[in-house]
């Protein structure tokens, strides 16, 4: 065995993906993003591709439909001479090693001009400070871990909401909810035990502690694992009033089974976006977990309107709806693409400094966020979320009140009757 | 009564460890050679689980009997065409052709199938039945149930049956299994057709109960690395025992000291025991 399993390390070091350096092309502006494109996260990383592909289009070809949305009525950048936006995708895999070497390949090879990406926060978070390094800009499209722009960076930008937006904002509700007099005596956190899950787990912690909401149990897990019986026996046990997934796709769709098939329902279920925002998730859950939240920055919104509009080229692509995930990976995108065109110029350092001078106002955006402005360590100051509810085979969105398409259910049903 | 819970989720976990390991164990007792495309032939099963049931309708019995069969001729179809070539050729040409046939197989599936998280639609293993407070969900009873008997009737045609004795001649002595009028190719052929099947129909089984994409292979060759490793390399009894072993564990560390700690009481236990009995549980020295 011992010969074997040399052999099989040294396979999978062959087995990395080596990609050939291509020219650059003239009058075009290029972008990397990272993305998982195969492996665990897969179909997450695909969707975010779509999206990126259909955010292209809109910047690189005249759609005046969009409103004001920056860079649609146009074709291409119209201060660097119409020039488009070449993108380059790149497959790390969801692992964080991959990430980083195909930053620098990006980099020192393709001879980007900007970096986007890259889903999971353990990989964004290795990717990153290769770009510092190199100079070279980085929109950190949707990872929510904290501790990516709390390095001092002065190249990388996150317009995306992070762990402790979304922790305060799950509080807000849970105090809202209270004084409407359902009861919330304790919280249970479950967490994937990679960055994304564990930052996000330990922000929630931190704002739950801060509010004095009791954590009946806290539960760091691996994704892959193939069953999660013994967890959801500690939360049966335990007996929380809501309890709160921090998880990827596979998980949980496998915790709302599991959960279902050992009987155990607790008043809520509120899921932190990934997973339960995945494409595959409704279908699989749809019957047995009705009612459960999730969060989300995006909503389709009014036929006829720039979401709508955006949507629906995004549906002609995939066959679907847009996703919360895939649509801040948009947001970022234009965002990027916008202080690209005010920089007039592909100079890293030009681009850098139009970025910090990024203001955005809501009706900019094509998300839910207050506006895109940074403060100092890159972190986007004026974004925000809201909840979002599993109604019949579709999310609605629920909280805040103000801007709710459909009443909460309280509790979560669970079966579809 | 959650502690009686758990271990009864972990043995029924262990049961389709069990199951999808006896198949590895099979071909390295057989031939000495390491499949690495085995967790990808587990996940083949689940595919064509899914399209047995789109496409066809019918219940657990057939999807498992569909998978089972169609596994067992890719198995066969592949070593005529692949592995008897390679198997006369250095280490490193047996390891990498079933590597690349992993990488070949999952990307295909990729391609086919495309990324996005499948599950079967509730058939009539969905629910779950109450026994003395103990919650049973059906599909993974059923599963756990199938695998224990298929593992246990793999290990009597090995053991007791012609056919079995015929395969242990060819992987004793494949010189004298000739002499005797025993062709070998014919033999290592159905070596890799139960062992594909027993592959296809853990797949299928497992499919009732867990969502999967075309990566899920990667997880499960892990796993019954381990299992046939634990158990003994060529031992179908050693992968059961190892199989349900290694779920009993992982259920109760995970509930008892928590989901992160379960590998690694696995991974150290599996270390102390190699250290004290290198040729697994029940492997030959």
């Amino acid at each position: 065995m011992k010969r074997s399993s040399l052999l099989f390390a040294a396979l999978c070091l062959t087995a990395v993906a080596i990609s050939a350096p291509t020219a650059r092309a003239a009058g075009t502006v290029k972008i990397g993003v990272l993305m998982p494109l195969t492996g665990n996260a897969a179909a997450a990383g695909q969707a975010a591709k779509a999206a990126i592909e259909v955010a292209t289009d809109i910047v690189n070809n005249a759609h005046p439909e969009l409103g004001n949305l920056p860079l649609a009525a146009t074709a291409g950048l119209p201060n660097l001479g119409g020039a488009k936006i070449d993108v380059v995708f790149v497959d790390h895999q969801g692992n964080p090693s991959t990430a980083q070497q195909l930053a620098t390949q990006l980099i020192t090879q393709d001879k980007v001009n900007a970096l986007l990406g890259a889903y999971q926060s353990s990989c964004t978070f290795t990717a990153t400070p290769v770009a510092e390094r190199y100079g070279i800009p980085f929109m950190v499209g949707d990872s929510a871990a904290l501790n990516i722009t709390t390095r001092g960076f002065k190249y990388v930008f996150r317009a995306t909401p992070i762990a402790t937006d979304y922790a305060r904002t799950y509080m807000r509700f849970f105090a809202d909810m209270k004084k409407q007099g359902k009861k919330i005596d304790s919280i249970a956190i479950v967490n994937e035990n990679t960055d994304y899950g564990t930052s996000v787990g330990d922000a929630i912690e931190a704002e739950a502690k801060k509010d004095n909401m009791p954590v009946a149990i806290r539960i760091p897990y691996s994704a892959s694992s193939t069953d999660v019986s013994a967890q959801v026996l500690q939360l049966k046990e335990k007996n929380p009033d809501v309890v709160i997934f921090i998880s990827y796709t596979a998980d949980s769709i496998l915790y709302m089974k599991t959960m279902k098939s050992l009987d155990y329902k607790p008043q809520m279920i509120l899921g932190d976006d990934s997973g339960f925002s995945d494409p595959s998730f409704i279908p699989a859950i749809n019957d047995i977990a009705q009612g459960v939240m999730n969060r989300s920055a995006w909503a389709i919104g009014k036929p006829g309107s720039t979401t709508d509009e955006i949507n629906q080229m995004y549906k002609a692509k995939t066959g679907r709806d847009l996703d919360d995930t895939s649509a801040r990976n948009m947001q970022a995108f234009f965002a990027l693409a916008d202080a690209i065109n005010r920089a007039g110029s592909t100079d890293p350092e030009k681009i850098r400094t139009a970025l910090a001078a990024t203001d955005l106002k809501p009706d900019q955006l094509m998300m839910g966020y207050q506006g895109i402005k940074y403060d100092s360590t890159g972190q986007n100051i004026l974004a925000a979320t809201y909840l979002i509810q599993l109604q019949g085979k579709q999310y609605q969105l629920v909280w805040p009140e103000t801007a709710a398409t459909a009443a909460l259910q309280w509790p979560m049903r669970g079966a579809a009757q | 009564m959650v502690g009686v819970q758990v271990i009864v989720g972990g043995l029924l976990l262990g049961a389709i460890y069990a199951l999808f390991s006896s198949g590895l164990t099979l071909i390295w007792g057989m031939m000495n050679f390491i499949n690495f495309a085995h967790g990808e032939f587990v996940m083949l099963g689940m595919y064509v689980a899914l399209l047995v049931v789109t496409w066809l309708g019918g219940g657990p019995a057939v999807f498992a009997v569909a998978a089972a069969a169609a596994l067992f001729a890719l198995g066969v179809g592949l070593y005529s065409s692949l592995i008897r070539h390679v198997i006369r050729g250095p280490l490193l040409a047996q390891i990498l052709s079933t590597f690349g046939l992993a990488l070949l197989l999952r990307y295909t599936a990729f391609l086919v199938f495309s990324a996005n998280f499948v599950s079967l639609p509730p058939t009539a293993l969905a629910g779950t039945i109450k026994v003395a407070g103990i919650f049973l969900p059906v599909a993974q009873l059923v599963a756990g149930a199938a695998a224990l008997i298929l593992t246990i009737a793999l290990h009597i045609l090995l053991t007791r049956t012609t056919v079995g004795s015929k395969l242990l001649a060819v992987a004793e002595d494949r010189a004298a299994a000739m002499l005797m009028g025993i062709r070998p190719d014919h033999m290592q052929a159905l070596a890799w057709g139960l062992s594909a099947g027993a592959a296809g129909i853990a797949g299928a089984l497992m499919a009732t109960a867990y969502p999967w994409s075309p990566s899920v292979g990667e997880t499960f060759s892990l796993i019954a690395f381990v299992v046939v490793a634990l158990g003994g390399f060529g031992s179908v009894l050693g992968s059961l025992y190892a199989g349900l072993i290694v779920g009993l564990i992982q259920a109760v560390s995970a509930f008892w000291l928590g989901a992160i700690y379960k590998d690694i009481v696995v991974y150290g236990l599996f270390v102390v025991l190699l250290w004290l009995r290198p040729q697994g549980l029940m492997g030959r020295t």
